[in-house]
């Protein structure tokens, strides 16, 4: 191999850049994210139930979300009825919002944990940290 | 291992089948939750929606500009000092060009100076709607043309189609020039373009749109279809035009133009 030295100290430093996020990070713990439910309208619920159970929005939130979206301005239906029979106005900053008004202490809590980066808010307007 | 030639053609089909319907199980979209969709039990209904707006009844700037006020705040629609950036959901337009083709030689003064005003016309066949290469803008069954900016690219091919002039595309971040947000609507973000959307977010609520409710009886909404409608009865007993009919786009919006008043 010509210049086999050259390479190999390349190669190698090429290598020590490329994992230097895994080994510079061994050992850390990152705290766990913990979405907030402190807010006043949440507070103020004498059931503190959201459209769904915790479970399902926490796994199913976005798709929830795409659903109510095509829902309420492809097919003019705005009036969601839950698995139980409930019925909730869709709406993102309308229903959602009301209740989880602490965007930073809810939302971007594990969103930031997870690295997503949703565009909601480009459109969507929160008063306490939007964009 | 060995396979004869049969062999391997069976497995291989039988492959192509299964590959088959797994895909199309995941072009099937499912609901993801018992749930059901509906429309909002308080929310006005309508096989056409439509609106008469009556110019002989406006008489002052301030007529109009109430109006306007009233729509750009419900809709966060931005207010930029720089034209070329103007984001336009219901404004002012003279005579000449609001109804082009009906220019005519010593009009009364009354109306060759009196202020049009426009917004989207909701046409029935909508060019914006046919020309969106994403379904971006489309048609609801109650008639309006509505938006999804989630989908829009910001193509501007409706700017291009709509012969109204009643499309906007927003050149930079509308956020910095809304005066007020109203915290109930969405703003928009660089890159979509908007329009007048009807105030479909108020009908489903149970109330009229922004301008209909502010104009204190000057404009008239309600459904074309319906013979006994406020609108239908207003069109029969007062001689209407549309903007550029000639067009076929059948415009919703109608104007009342009237005769020689005192000009604003």
């Amino acid at each position: 191999m010509y210049d086999g030295g050259k390479i190999i100290i390349g190669l190698l430093i090429f290598l020590a850049f490329a994992t230097f996020p895994f080994y510079s990070n061994i050992g850390k713990s990152v705290a766990k994210p913990e979405p907030s439910l402190d807010t006043p309208v949440i507070k103020a619920l004498e059931k503190k139930e959201c459209v769904e159970s915790k479970d399902f929005m926490r796994r199913n939130h976005m798709q929830l979300l795409i659903e109510w979206r095509d829902s309420a301005l492809r097919d003019a239906k705005r009036d969601y009825v839950n698995s139980k029979g409930k019925h909730f106005r869709i709406s993102l900053q309308n229903t959602c919002m009301k209740c989880h008004s602490n965007k930073k202490k809810f939302c971007d809590e594990c969103h930031g944990y997870a690295a997503v980066d949703p565009y909601c808010w480009d459109c969507h307007f929160v008063k306490e940290g939007g964009r | 291992m060995s396979m004869d030639r049969r062999e391997f053609l069976k497995l291989a089909g039988l492959t192509c089948i299964g590959i088959g319907v797994g895909g199309a199980q995941l072009l099937v979209r499912s609901r993801i939750a018992s749930s059901e969709y509906a429309p909002a039990a308080e929310g006005l209904q309508a096989n056409r929606w439509a609106m008469v707006i009556d110019l002989r009844k406006f008489r002052t700037e301030e007529d109009y500009d109430k109006l306007i006020k009233a729509c750009h705040y419900i809709h966060n629609v931005p207010s930029f000092p720089d034209k070329y950036h103007e984001v336009k959901w219901l404004w002012k337009e003279d005579f000449e060009h609001s109804f082009p083709e009906q220019k005519n030689r010593y009009l009364p003064e009354g109306i060759e100076k009196k202020p049009v005003l426009l917004l989207c016309n909701h046409c029935s066949n909508a060019p914006c709607v046919r020309v969106c290469p994403t379904k971006a803008t489309f048609k609801l069954s109650n008639g309006i043309t509505a938006q999804d900016y989630h989908r829009c690219i910001g193509c501007r091919f409706c700017m291009a189609a709509c012969p109204y002039g009643a499309r906007s595309f927003n050149w930079v971040d509308p956020r910095p020039y809304i005066k007020e947000v109203n915290p109930e609507f969405p703003t928009r973000t660089p890159g979509v373009v908007e329009k007048c959307n009807f105030c479909v977010e108020r009908l489903s609520e149970g109330l009229r749109p922004a301008c209909v409710e502010a104009s204190e009886g000057k404009i008239l909404f309600g459904d074309l279809r319906d013979e006994g409608s406020e609108v239908r009865r207003y069109l029969a007993e007062n001689f209407s035009m549309r903007r550029k009919p000639e067009l076929g786009t059948e415009p919703a919006v109608f104007y009342i133009i009237g005769g020689g008043e005192e000009h604003v």
